[in-house]
């Protein structure tokens, strides 16, 4: 029997399934582009005005760091820079979740064998999975190709900025499809995917925060990388494409190998068994909630303090940069001579990652939505569990999650960069310090995401764009020139930028009371309401 | 002595669709309790009412005396519920849930965990995600009968179980009622119900519409009858309470209504019997009369 009977009829329920969705995603990805590329437009028309914003804030390392190098003064190359790593994360993002939504997680279900009796053939889902995604990727890049080229900038640089984003879309559609069949779990199988796209990013940050010190080929192993190589509207390099190409061929037969190999249903890994009763620690909802958040912690405590690390490795090179950079010396020196531009620096690296971590934060606060969903909050709930004892035992993650993660990635940045200079005790405390001061901001994020479960949970998710749109303000609007007011909206905007700044303690309590007046809010909601389910 | 679970006009709305519409449920202290409708009759809503997971939008709730949304907590050590769609957590093993659940109800009882496994025959040692549907239903069906509760709320437990399973889910109802506990069984499998229910209520769109013992139930219904007589049947059609008389020559096949019974069976010997066939209305009879009209109305 032909094995890919009915892909046709498969890809109709993908787009039918996530025909919202999946425009969402292409939508948000491509305006943010076209938005980004018409506000540069709008406020640095002159090619002088550009140049010192790339003499400026584009020549921070922590900014580099986290965003790649900018190529040229152009528009779209500011542009490409600008939203091209964060974008190409989100697209891979996107890829990973839809492909593991339409394979492993239809397996687990079981609505695959549902479909395995009809007429679909073995090869079938993987393969519509793979065509619904990177046609995504296709309709996402066209879009931004068409919307560059009709905001004024070059065709060449638009196409290849486009063709970036499907390129990256394509090899995460591959990637995922051959992480989906590793393991029996949809949620295992979408960690691997999402940390597949994690580590890219951690590798081109590497690679581009260390290029000074050698380390920028590291870039080159990751498909985010890629896009940055691309270099659209600088001197386009085309066979970098070719990379793309290569290893999403390469993921998908891959991907179709290891289908052949296995029953439906199974995974490569095969299940192991585990203890026949449970250890002592499991007898609260407390300890139910550290089994649940366990690993995703630690993953992200290490991948965190892995960009602390490159932080922190890199920091002694931040005088360097500026050596060719007048303009920025200048600034910094008003900010108090050479301490202060790493001082400067590190408030920058800190302040993406306590960003970073409020993702962990909020992805903690919406496992209670999730196991509510899932119906697995039932049989605890009809236990002598208290609500409120249930909700907190996840709750208490989100919090105190952030704290951790923020405190090892500041650690590790401070250990490293003080042992560079010699100064191990003084760096510590002020790099430490400047993470920390982070987290009752993270705390205002958690305290919206538990006011929306409480009040309404079927909205709960809404927060992610709540983040996004924190994330937007912070890291695009001084530059867009954005109104004071607005950026005020971002808890992150008041935060003081230690150690540069000087401490004030007001805005932190303010913070730390909106944010126990919204979590107070959010739970006093979800004390009275029904459960969903 | 009070009901362990009494409910008079509960309603509940979601948006546009009716939940409950004045359901009425009184289940007494040791008795097996069937509650019986098809899928979307209620059963499950009324369930989560009694938990104290949803509130009722109107009516009266009360689980040992007691309201089940105020007072939660304190109810939920007497009792053990099963649901209907049983989800577990897919990097925990069967038997991590079990002791899990247990302990957070307040004990565990190691000895009838490890004799229920055994029955059941059930690996804890798989994970969650794992399990076939059955076996996550009899992960969660020992981890609600393994505890020395007072009172047992399963949600159509049996729906995943083969026959085998089945049988020894109903040894096991048969023990815990002997063991004084109640037990609230919904359901839509007649078999089950009729097996082990002492008492049944009926749920049609949200609205109880019969409850009592098998025995009261069957009253309010016709048993069949089939004979072959000597003499001319003809007068059977006279006699009230009658129905679907259907006579060819010698033969008779009715209904009647179980109240008018005697009178029919004296008639019939006037005749002359030469055989006679008799049941009395089965639960499924019982059940499709109240549905027909559904579907006809």
């Amino acid at each position: 029997m032909n094995t890919l009977v009915g892909t046709r009829h498969l890809i109709r329920l993908i787009l039918r399934r996530d025909r919202f969705r999946l425009s969402v995603w292409i939508l948000v990805l491509a305006l943010l582009a076209i938005g980004t590329a018409s506000a540069f437009i709008g406020l640095y028309p002159s090619e002088p005005e550009r140049q010192v914003l790339v003499n400026t804030i584009a020549s921070n390392p922590a900014i580099v760091a986290f965003l790649g190098p900018v190529f040229d003064a152009s528009i779209g190359s500011l542009t490409a820079w600008r939203v091209g790593v964060i974008g190409s994360v989100l697209v891979g993002v996107m890829a990973a979740l839809t492909m593991i939504r339409h394979t492993r997680e239809e397996e687990e279900t079981g609505r695959r064998e549902l479909l395995g009796a009809t007429v679909v053939g073995r090869n079938a889902p993987l393969t519509a999975g793979l065509i619904v995604t990177a046609a995504s990727g296709l309709i996402l890049g066209a879009f931004c190709a068409l919307g560059l080229i009709g905001v004024g900038l070059p065709a060449a640089g638009s196409i290849a900025f486009g063709l970036g984003y499907a390129a990256v879309a394509a090899v995460f559609a591959g990637l995922s499809g051959l992480a989906a069949q590793l393991t029996q779990g949809a949620g295992a199988a979408k960690g691997i995917a999402i940390g597949i796209v994690g580590v890219s990013f951690l590798l081109r940050l590497a690679g581009d925060g260390g290029s000074a010190g050698g380390l920028g080929w590291l870039s080159w192993l990751s498909p985010i990388g890629w896009f940055t190589q691309l270099r659209p509207f600088a001197e386009e390099r085309w066979p970098v494409l070719l990379l793309s190409i290569g290893l999403a061929l390469l993921a998908t037969v891959g991907a179709f190998g290891l289908a052949a190999r296995r029953d439906v249903g199974a995974g490569v890994v095969q299940p192991r068994l585990g203890p026949a009763s449970a250890s002592p620690s499991l007898r609260s909802p407390l300890g139910l909630a550290w089994r649940l958040h366990r690993p995703a912690l630690l993953g992200w405590t290490v991948g965190l303090s892995f960009v602390g690390a490159v932080y922190g490795g890199i920091a002694d090179s931040v005088g360097g940069f500026l050596d060719d950079n007048p303009q920025l010396t200048e600034i910094f020196e008003q900010l108090g001579g050479e301490a202060g531009i790493t001082e400067a620096y590190f408030a920058t690296a800190m302040g993406i990652l306590a960003l970073i971590a409020t993702a962990y934060a909020v992805r903690s606060a919406l496992r209670a939505r999730v196991e509510e969903e899932s119906l697995r909050a039932d049989p605890v709930l009809a236990t002598a569990t208290p609500r409120i004892r249930w909700v907190s035992s996840h709750l208490v993650f989100a919090v105190l999650g952030p704290v951790l993660i923020l405190a090892v990635a500041g650690l590790v940045a401070g250990v490293l960069y003080g042992l560079m200079i010699g100064d191990v005790a003084g760096q510590v405390s002020k790099v430490l310090g400047a993470a920390m001061i982070q987290i009752p901001a993270v705390w205002v994020v958690v305290g919206i995401a538990v006011a929306l479960y409480g009040l309404v949970p079927k909205y709960s998710d809404a927060i992610w764009g709540v983040l996004v749109a924190f994330f937007l303000l912070g890291q695009l609007g001084r530059i867009l020139q954005f109104p004071q007011w607005a950026l005020n909206l971002s808890p992150f905007s008041h935060v003081p930028t230690l150690p540069a700044d000087d401490l004030r303690v007001t805005p932190l309590v303010v913070l730390a009371i909106l944010a126990t007046i919204l979590s107070a809010v959010g739970l006093t909601g979800f004390q009275r309401r029904d459960m969903d389910g | 002595m009070a009901p362990v679970i009494s409910t008079t006009g509960l309603t509940k709305r979601y948006g546009p669709t009716i939940g409950l519409d004045g359901l009425d449920l009184e289940v007494a202290q040791g008795e097996v309790h069937g509650f019986l409708g098809p899928n979307g009759a209620g059963k499950t809503t009324t369930i989560r009412i009694l938990l104290g997971l949803i509130r009722a939008d109107s009516g009266e709730v009360t689980l040992f005396g007691r309201d089940p949304w105020d007072e939660a907590t304190e109810l939920h050590r007497r009792l053990a519920y099963v649901p209907g769609d049983v989800t577990l957590w897919p990097n925990l093993t069967g038997g991590e849930v079990i002791d899990l659940l247990s302990r957070l109800r307040g004990g565990l009882d190691v000895a009838k965990k490890e004799m229920l496994l055994d029955r059941f025959d059930l690996d804890p040692r798989k994970k969650g995600r794992t399990y076939s549907k059955g076996n996550r239903q009899k992960v969660a069906l020992v981890a609600a009968l393994a505890s020395n509760v007072e009172l047992l709320i399963l949600d159509e437990p049996t729906a995943g179980l083969d026959p085998l399973m089945e049988a020894e889910f109903r040894a096991c109802i048969n023990e815990d009622r002997n063991d004084g506990r109640t037990v609230l069984l919904a359901s839509h499998i007649l078999a089950e119900v009729e097996a082990l229910c002492d008492r049944v209520s009926i749920v049609r769109a949200g609205r109880s519409v019969e409850s009592g013992t098998l025995t009261d139930l069957r009253h309010l219904t016709r048993t069949t009858i089939s004979a072959q007589v000597r003499a001319d049947p003809a007068g059977l059609s006279l006699i009230q309470g009658v129905h679907d008389l259907h006579v060819d020559d010698h033969r008779v096949d009715l209904e009647v209504d179980t109240d008018q019974i005697g009178e029919v069976l004296s008639h019939l010997t006037g005749l002359g019997v030469v055989s006679i066939a008799s049941h009395p209305p089965t639960l499924e009879e019982l059940f499709m009369r109240h549905y027909r009209d559904e579907v006809e109305g």
